[in-house]
């Protein structure tokens, strides 16, 4: 039998119009941890979802040998019987089961359909003293820290009879202590002989546990360090994973940025559910008329409740802090307050928070300037559909119609829709989250055009976005942010993708 | 030769493109059609049945006065379905406000006029209540309107202490159980009925027209023009022999007039003001419709005030027909309603729906009733019929629904 317990070979993933992976290897070997690194969107994770069955054998091409074996897994439960288990960033905990119920969810300590609760707890109290969690197994799950939690996913891993452990950015939402805990788990784990993948953008865990790395960049498998063999630092990963050449993917702009326009002045938030939880600490920027001005940062570092807290406090509770437009302080209690003074914003979410999917395209694209189509309160529906087919036309909407469902159009031409949107209520501050998100390349570059067109036209432009590439292509100024707090600030000219790396992984 | 030719190979293919037009304009219409299509195969049948005792002038007002109260609650309804939420107690409200204006009317002896802006007002002030609870506190509606379905059923009791109040003055009683005079009128048929046939059919045509030349302005697409006028000649012979049939009896009852106005008015309102566009919004992405700066929750507790004030409506007209107040009146009501609406293709989830659906759901649920209790059928069967009536018209709507989806 070879060393390696998985082997991944030349695997390649379509989905439509866009190439996730393209002819990936991955080679883990037994009783090690492996990290897998590489930016947001690179394919890391449908890289795991292929493995564990989430996308079933047939939906892509290439071979997976688990421990020699070639697997062929239909579904997530087909993995999990063979000892692959995956944890995902979003536990897929029950909240309101106790510990011990959620280890045993699907796999129950039963004979004839009825639970043995002895059994159960028994086994339960084994397990968690494994991972080395204090609690009671009778505890409610909705009653312990999100830390506790994963431990409580990882013996239920463990209570599957694992081999090959899975986890997806495990300590993002951990705090220090916890993420030590959790990092000396694996290293208890790796030996008992059980194999690991980890999934993480905080490099100094990866140089820490990891025995190899693998770098994965735009759906290509960049290199694998050993740490036996190559000398592993925390610069030679951000190397290979920010390692490209930019060949015009991002169309040219001659930016022509005049004053101050918009500022936000020492802007804190809460969270909404808990208002102890500081989620954005003393935040101030500003933008300047005709300014692209980047943030970038990772999922889960403020960036999208500091976007729609500034756009009529949309999220968070307790807000405290300053904005200004043109000089003068304005107080933006609510989204029509804010669309009134000229913001607007494109939300990474568009399925969810951008569009109605059951309506057509015209009713979306006037949706948030019903006044300008209408005498007092009486929409005139023939100005609403020359408007909105200028826009179909102007933004290159791919569709049968303007009549046409939204739910009916692909990613790129959806975030079209909202674009044309918020374009057609002529903002002065347009902030946009994520907005190539999901979309193919073609897709992408007109939307890059869009937005240099009305940067050129004096509007001021946020653009949040988790592509570093992305960032550096398109914006003028870029501040960086990390847990609630702007890290660094960086001129176009002087920012690179390691300098922003460094900010964002410190 | 040749010219023939050209034009033997035109001919065809301009009737196929017209054929085409009128493929595309049933399948985009058919969620709306099918149901106007189910209720006229409904009237016909029953026609049949009864050996046309269905269509008598006496009959045709005796399904308008039935059924007017459940129709004004159907369209209040609609308004809350679309915004994704649900009213039960709209029976309860319809009773309580059925025993409120006897108490001002027969114990206080308030004037009609009065008394009735009175009720219509707390009626009001009953939806505004419910809304806030559930637009400011977000409680379920379920939960919240269940709750006023006790709550309101509860003081109709306590208001009535448990008996019927009656009679009501005479010309509060004329609200339900009148009809439009006939100054005209000289012998067996109603004049006036037969005129406002006539002037309603003249406005429609004209307002055909305007629209079709605002859309010619516009450049658009219009429909061509041998569809145009088949689509009027229908409605218009429609209108007018309703008209006739009720000019054989004692012409337009009131309660069809207050009827029209409102099914005119929220029609307009839901497919043409900001406020409507607002409704459907929420109903279909209250997320999305937020952040395009709709205020959601005020939206919301307006449409529950209407409610209010339409169940209030509905319980005065119910209260006027019986002539009296009683404690078991609108039992169910909320029912018949939420399914008027849901057969006239409103969907569960929110978003969809229209006025003249809900009315015509409402019909065919009004007619089958009257049909089939003139053809003898016993109140057993009747609920059951009508229970697998609006599983099947769901279904349908479903069905077309994942169809279109597909293409």
């Amino acid at each position: 039998m070879s060393k390696f317990i998985l082997e991944m070979s030349n695997i390649t993933k379509t989905f439509p119009g866009v190439k996730a992976l393209d002819n990936v290897n991955l080679r883990v070997k037994k009783g090690e941890i492996h990290a897998l690194v590489g930016e947001n969107g690179a394919g890391k994770s449908t890289l795991m979802k292929v493995l564990s069955g989430v996308h079933p054998y047939g939906t892509y091409t290439g071979e997976i040998l688990f421990e020699g074996n070639t697997c062929k897994f239909k579904d997530i439960n087909e993995s999990e019987a063979s000892g692959i288990v995956i944890i995902h960033q979003e536990l897929a905990l029950i909240s309101y089961l106790s510990i011990a119920e959620n280890i045993f969810l699907g796999n129950e300590q039963q004979s004839r359909g009825v639970i043995n609760w002895r059994d159960t707890i028994f086994r339960a109290k084994d397990l968690l003293e494994k991972v080395g969690l204090k609690e009671s197994p009778n505890v409610l799950v909705a009653n312990i820290s999100v830390g506790k939690q994963q431990l409580v996913e990882i013996a239920k891993a463990l209570s599957k009879e694992v081999k090959l452990l899975i986890l997806d950015e495990p300590t993002a939402a951990l705090n220090e202590e916890e993420s030590e805990n959790l990092l000396n788990l694996l290293l208890q784990l790796k030996e008992q002989g059980i194999s690991s993948i980890l999934i993480s953008h905080k490099l100094n865990e990866v140089s820490k546990v990891a025995d190899a790395i693998t770098v994965i960049r735009d759906g290509n498998t960049i290199e694998t360090l050993d740490k036996e063999e190559d000398e592993v630092t925390e610069d030679r990963i951000i190397k290979g994973m920010v390692g490209r050449e930019l060949v015009d993917r991002f169309p040219k702009r001659k930016s022509n940025i005049g004053e101050v326009i918009f500022s936000v002045k020492n802007w804190n938030v809460y969270h909404p559910l808990n208002d102890e939880r500081k989620v954005i600490d003393n935040v101030s920027f500003h933008i300047q008329k005709g300014e692209i001005v980047g943030i970038a940062g990772l999922m889960g570092a403020g960036r999208t409740e500091l976007a729609m807290s500034i756009f009529g406090k949309a999220y968070g509770k307790k807000i405290s802090g300053e904005i200004y437009k043109d000089g003068k302080q304005i107080h933006l209690n609510n989204i029509s307050k804010a669309i009134e003074n000229g913001l607007a914003y494109v939300t990474e979410d568009r399925k969810n928070y951008g569009l109605i999917l059951e309506d057509d395209i015209k009713r979306n694209i006037v949706l948030a300037s019903l006044g300008k189509i209408s005498n007092k309160f009486v929409v005139n529906k023939n100005k609403e559909i020359l408007e909105a087919e200028k826009y179909g036309e102007k933004m290159n909407i791919k569709c049968s119609s303007i009549l046409q469902k939204t739910v009916n159009l692909s990613g790129g031409n959806q975030q079209k829709v909202v674009l044309s949107k918020w374009i057609f209520a002529e903002p002065d501050i347009l902030i946009l989250d994520e907005p190539t998100r999901g979309i193919d390349v073609g897709a992408k570059y007109e939307i890059y055009t869009m937005i240099n067109q009305l940067a050129n036209q004096g509007m001021g432009i946020l653009f949040i976005s988790s592509e570093l590439a992305e960032i550096l292509g398109m914006c003028d100024r870029i501040y960086v942010m990390n847990a609630g707090k702007i890290t660094g600030e960086l001129t176009g000219h002087y920012a690179s993708q390691e300098k922003i790396m460094k900010c964002i992984v410190k | 030769m040749e010219i023939s030719k050209r034009e033997s190979e035109e001919k065809p293919s301009k009737k196929e493109t017209k054929i085409q037009i009128f493929k595309t304009l049933f399948r985009n219409n058919i969620r709306q059609y099918g149901m106007i299509i189910a209720l006229a195969f409904i009237i016909i049948l029953f026609q049949i049945l009864t050996n046309g005792i269905l269509l008598k002038p006496l009959n045709i007002t005796n399904i308008i006065l039935q059924n007017s109260y459940i129709l004004i609650l159907a369209i209040g309804m609609l308004l809350v379905i679309i915004t994704g939420n649900i009213d039960l107690s709209v029976g309860s409200v319809a009773a309580f406000i059925g025993a409120v204006s006897a108490i001002l009317m027969i114990r206080m002896n308030i004037s009609v006029t009065a008394a009735v802006l009175i009720c219509l007002i707390i009626g009001g002030l009953i939806g505004a209540w419910q809304g806030f609870w559930i637009a400011y506190v977000k409680i379920p509606a379920f939960i919240v309107t269940l709750g006023g379905m006790l709550i309101f059923r509860g003081l109709t009791m306590v208001t009535l202490k448990g008996m019927s109040i009656a009679p009501f003055p005479y010309e509060f009683r004329k609200i339900s159980s009148g009809f439009i005079p006939d100054f005209l009128g000289t012998g067996n048929y109603h004049i006036v009925t037969i005129v406002i046939g006539i002037i309603l059919s003249i406005f429609y045509v004209l307002w055909e027209l305007k629209e079709r030349k605002a859309q010619i302005k516009y450049n658009f697409d219009v429909i061509p023009k041998e569809f145009l006028i088949a689509k009027l000649i229908a409605l218009l012979i429609v209108i007018n022999v309703f008209c006739f049939i009720l000019a054989g009896y004692e012409g337009i009852p009131n309660i069809l007039i207050v009827l029209f106005i409102l099914i005119a008015i929220y029609s307009f309102v839901t497919q043409n003001t900001v406020a409507g566009r607002h409704i459907y919004a929420i109903g279909g992405n209250e997320k999305a419709a937020k952040l395009s700066g709709i205020k959601t929750k005020q939206t919301i507790l307006w449409v529950y005030v209407n409610m209010g004030i339409l169940a209030a409506l509905s319980g005065l007209i119910f209260a006027a027909r019986l002539n009296a107040a009683t404690p078991k009146a609108g039992t169910g009501f909320e029912l018949d309603a939420i399914a008027a609406v849901y057969i006239g293709g409103a969907s569960a989830s929110g978003g969809i729906g229209t006025v003249i659906g809900a009315i015509v759901g409402g019909l065919v649920m009004g007619v089958m009733n009257n049909g089939m209790s003139l053809i003898g059928l016993g109140i057993d069967w009747q609920q059951a019929i009508k229970g697998l009536v609006l599983l099947l018209a769901v279904a349908f709507d479903i069905f077309t629904k994942s169809k279109s989806a597909k293409e």
